[in-house]
């Protein structure tokens, strides 16, 4: 193979089709809250470990639906399980288990 | 897929094209990349059709590529074209062709600029004026060199010696058709058939025998986009956009790719190499690449030119297996006496 | 007995003719169709509650029957003049009619979704349009995509024709969200193994229990929500689609294949709404719909004295409102006709 001085870029458009979605389906069954989330971001708003780091829960719950879960463990680390999010949720999604089954689901299938 | 469809829409986008009389501009870069494509466009026109096309010996590079490339301010690049258009009216012309794609999406822009801002053009014909003492006319018409093939498209169909036939099976050959980014994406109105399913290539193709693929990346960039491949950092940007077409277009076991732009045949054409190359991929059959034509090179086979006069043997990609099909004759030993020679 | 002419024989002008003869005008309902009930006739069901489209005609129906209102079905208006306070108004079969009000209810038609030319509609096998989609539902036929295929995934596209300077169409229609909504559920039901996805800009749920069947397509349906906008459509060779959208809250582009997409299309001025306007010398606003002549104040009015108007010839509304606006604007007319004290209010408006 030869070496041009450059490599070809990664896509970064999520092919939706070949997105690895057991994270997501594992979660919606065993928390089906996630369902109505709508995305509102008062949960990353309040959270005690969103104003130190940068982790967002918000985030993690949309990025799983569409298989983007690179780095997932380690952000779901930063999660202090206080449980203020679910406090503030305006449609009652159970936001702490959510953490907790994303991390079941990653030792099912990631470890 | 509905042809129905696509034609209504075509209906919407028809342009008015110069039937004679044309004063054209040449390309910076074509001459390097596909040496034999305007040559041919200056053959077809003066010899096969007898049209009167001149060229101004001081015409010069519209800046196109610089205003692009961010090095060349919209002024000067007006000031620029302005002097071209001085040209053409001191040579007593009307009807401009730019070789060029991004020549032409430059013009069209230039020319739309001063119909909605005339303060702006008065500035620009004071500058020209003031720098070279120059006057010019608006030109009649506006019309890039692949409008003026597909207006005389069933002319050449007429005098064709080869058709985008498999002379083995009899079937159509398939074709992609790939239209430069400047063409008709910044002003659908002013490109044949518009922006999203533009008829400019594909009127050529089905004219000649050939077979449209319609595949889903058909819109998006082949990766040229001035600034990103200038630099070889970016490279890996310009080559994913390519390889991004390639993926998609697989499928459908395209025969060949043509094309509209000087920058597009380039990067279809060396990034396919480059891609086997780097990761020993090729997207045509049996190993070998897909050839990629500019039109005047496509056309130019049509009337039966030799392969090697239209400069194929410069493209990297081989175009072999498609003159094979077409039952196009040429000499093998020719080829790379022609290259060493070049070299 | 005094005359009031009713242009458009859909839910607004059949509800206006209804109250305006029960309220002892001579009224005379014109319709260019060969039966009344508008676009509602090709809608199975309604959102929110999915009462039947029919139950609605029926009871519109009704109230042309009980009250013996004049109906003139094919028939189109060519022409008026004024005569005095009195309007002389031209048919197509060459009658003449005497007016002294006369009630525009000439609605919309949907958005021409060819106009998008990079959702492919008109030229892609499987992109077909909601109004397709109810009329699909209407039939009863099993629910297969136009190439034949029972669809794995179906793709809503919402804002078709609205909010999109593009097409010139800068307004919301204000009912394709939670149509969108409603058809998703709906499709659920018939096909349960079905992925549904709507790409949306924002959704608006204004009405009541509109949210409520949001979040039911949600937690019992599980229909899919993905905020961002089309770029284009395109066909794979097996004739299903990828739809390029910009998933905005992960902020990455994203591709994914439906083998049925389904473009929301808007509300348009109807044609039919353009014509009267032009006829009787009605002012027009911005997007194209008739000019009211107060929004707040006067929505039945119009600059024409006489000359007024009721459901979506003004406007994008839901069938609730358009009912209110129908009888609302029948109440104007009276007042107009009658000379109502409170009348003089209208004409002191300030616009």
């Amino acid at each position: 193979m030869v070496d041009f001085g450059f490599s070809i870029n990664k896509d970064r458009q999520i092919d939706f089709d070949n997105a690895d979605r057991r994270i997501i389906e594992y979660v919606a069954k065993e928390e089906s809250t996630i369902a109505i989330c709508l995305i509102c971001g008062a949960c990353t708003a309040t959270c005690s470990a969103g104003n130190f780091t940068d982790f967002n829960i918000r985030k993690i719950t949309n990025m799983i639906r569409v298989g983007e879960i690179e780095n997932l463990k380690e952000e779901i680390k930063k999660c202090m399980l206080c449980g203020k999010c679910q406090l503030v949720c305006p449609r009652g999604v159970n936001t702490r288990n959510i953490i907790l089954k994303i991390n079941e689901a990653i030792k099912i299938f990631h470890e | 897929m509905k042809l129905e469809g696509k034609k209504a829409i075509w209906k919407d986008y028809q342009k008015e094209i110069a039937d004679d009389k044309y004063f054209y501009v040449r390309s910076c870069v074509r001459q390097n990349f596909f040496p034999g494509s305007e040559t041919a466009f200056l053959k077809i026109l003066r010899d096969e059709l007898k049209k009167d096309v001149y060229e101004h010996p001081c015409h010069t590079t519209c800046t196109g590529i610089g205003y692009h490339g961010d090095v060349v301010p919209f002024d000067t690049a007006m000031t620029v074209v302005a002097r071209q258009f001085a040209l053409m009216t001191e040579s007593g012309y009307e009807n401009l062709v730019p070789s060029c794609i991004t020549s032409f999406g430059l013009y069209t822009e230039i020319l739309e600029t001063w119909h909605h801002f005339p303060e702006t053009e008065n500035k620009i014909r004071e500058y020209l004026k003031k720098a070279t003492g120059r006057e010019f006319k608006i030109p009649k018409n506006l019309a890039h060199a692949s409008d003026v093939i597909f207006k005389f498209r069933k002319e050449i169909a007429a005098k064709a010696k080869h058709k985008l036939i498999n002379k083995n099976t009899g079937e159509s050959l398939k074709v992609v058709e790939h239209i430069g980014c400047h063409y008709s994406k910044m002003f659908p109105s002013k490109g044949v058939g518009g922006a999203e399913y533009p008829y400019v290539l594909t009127g050529m193709i089905e004219e000649w025998g050939g077979e449209i693929i319609d595949y889903p990346e058909r819109r998006h960039c082949c990766g040229f986009g001035f600034r990103q491949y200038l630099v070889q950092a970016n490279r890996g940007y310009s080559i994913a956009c390519s390889k991004k077409k390639f993926d998609s277009m697989e499928p459908y076991k395209p025969d060949m790719i043509i094309t509209n732009c000087p920058g597009c045949p380039m990067f279809l054409d060396r990034w396919q190499y480059t891609i086997k190359e780097m990761e020993g991929k090729t997207y045509g059959q049996n190993g070998e690449g897909i050839p990629v034509f500019t039109y005047e090179e496509v056309a130019g086979l049509v009337l039966g030119y030799d392969p090697w006069d239209l400069g194929l043997q410069m493209h990297q990609t081989d175009c072999e297996p498609v003159l094979d099909k077409m039952g196009v004759g040429y000499d093998k030993s020719k080829k790379r006496e022609l290259i060493i020679n070049n070299e | 007995m005094k005359k009031v002419v009713v242009i458009g024989g859909g839910i607004a002008g059949m509800e206006g003719s209804t109250y305006l003869k029960s309220m002892g005008y001579d009224v005379t309902l014109i319709e260019k169709n060969s039966q009344l009930g508008g676009h509602l006739l090709k809608w199975e069901k309604l959102f929110p509650t999915m009462r039947l489209g029919k139950d609605v005609v029926n009871f519109l129906n009704d109230g042309i029957k009980i009250s013996d209102v004049n109906v003139l079905l094919n028939t189109e208006v060519v022409k008026a003049e004024k005569n005095g306070n009195e309007y002389i108004i031209e048919l197509n079969n060459g009658q003449k009619l005497n007016a002294d009000a006369v009630l525009v209810a000439t609605g919309y038609d949907t958005f021409n979704a060819s106009q998008k030319e990079e959702y492919g509609y008109g030229v892609y096998d499987n992109v077909i349009t909601s109004a397709e989609l109810e009329e699909l539902f209407t039939s009863g036929k099993t629910l297969t995509t136009p190439s034949g295929k029972v669809p794995k995934r179906i793709g809503f596209v919402h804002c078709v024709g609205s909010r999109d300077e593009k097409v010139g169409n800068i307004y919301c229609s204000k009912v394709c969200c939670v149509t969108a909504v409603k058809q998703s559920i709906e499709i659920k039901e018939k096909l349960p193994d079905v992925e549904v996805y709507c790409f949306y800009m924002d959704l608006r749920m204004f009405g009541m229990h509109f949210e409520a069947l949001y979040r039911e397509a949600q937690e019992k349906w599980g229909i899919n929500f993905i905020r961002g906008r089309l770029s284009e459509a395109c066909e794979n060779i097996d004739h299903s689609l990828v739809v390029k959208v910009e998933d905005t809250l992960a902020g990455k582009p994203l591709k994914m294949n439906v083998d049925l997409l389904v473009l929301m299309v808007g509300i348009v001025p109807s044609q039919g709404t353009k014509d009267i306007g032009r006829i009787f010398g009605l002012e027009f606003g911005v997007n194209g719909f008739l000019k009211s002549l107060d929004q707040h104040m006067a929505n039945s009015n119009s600059n024409v004295p006489g000359i007024f108007y009721a459901g979506t010839c003004v406007a994008p509304r839901p069938i609730n409102n358009t009912f209110v606006d129908a009888r609302s604007a029948a109440v104007m007319v009276a007042s107009y006709l009658e000379n109502y004290k409170v009348e003089g209010r209208i004409n002191t408006i300030n616009n």
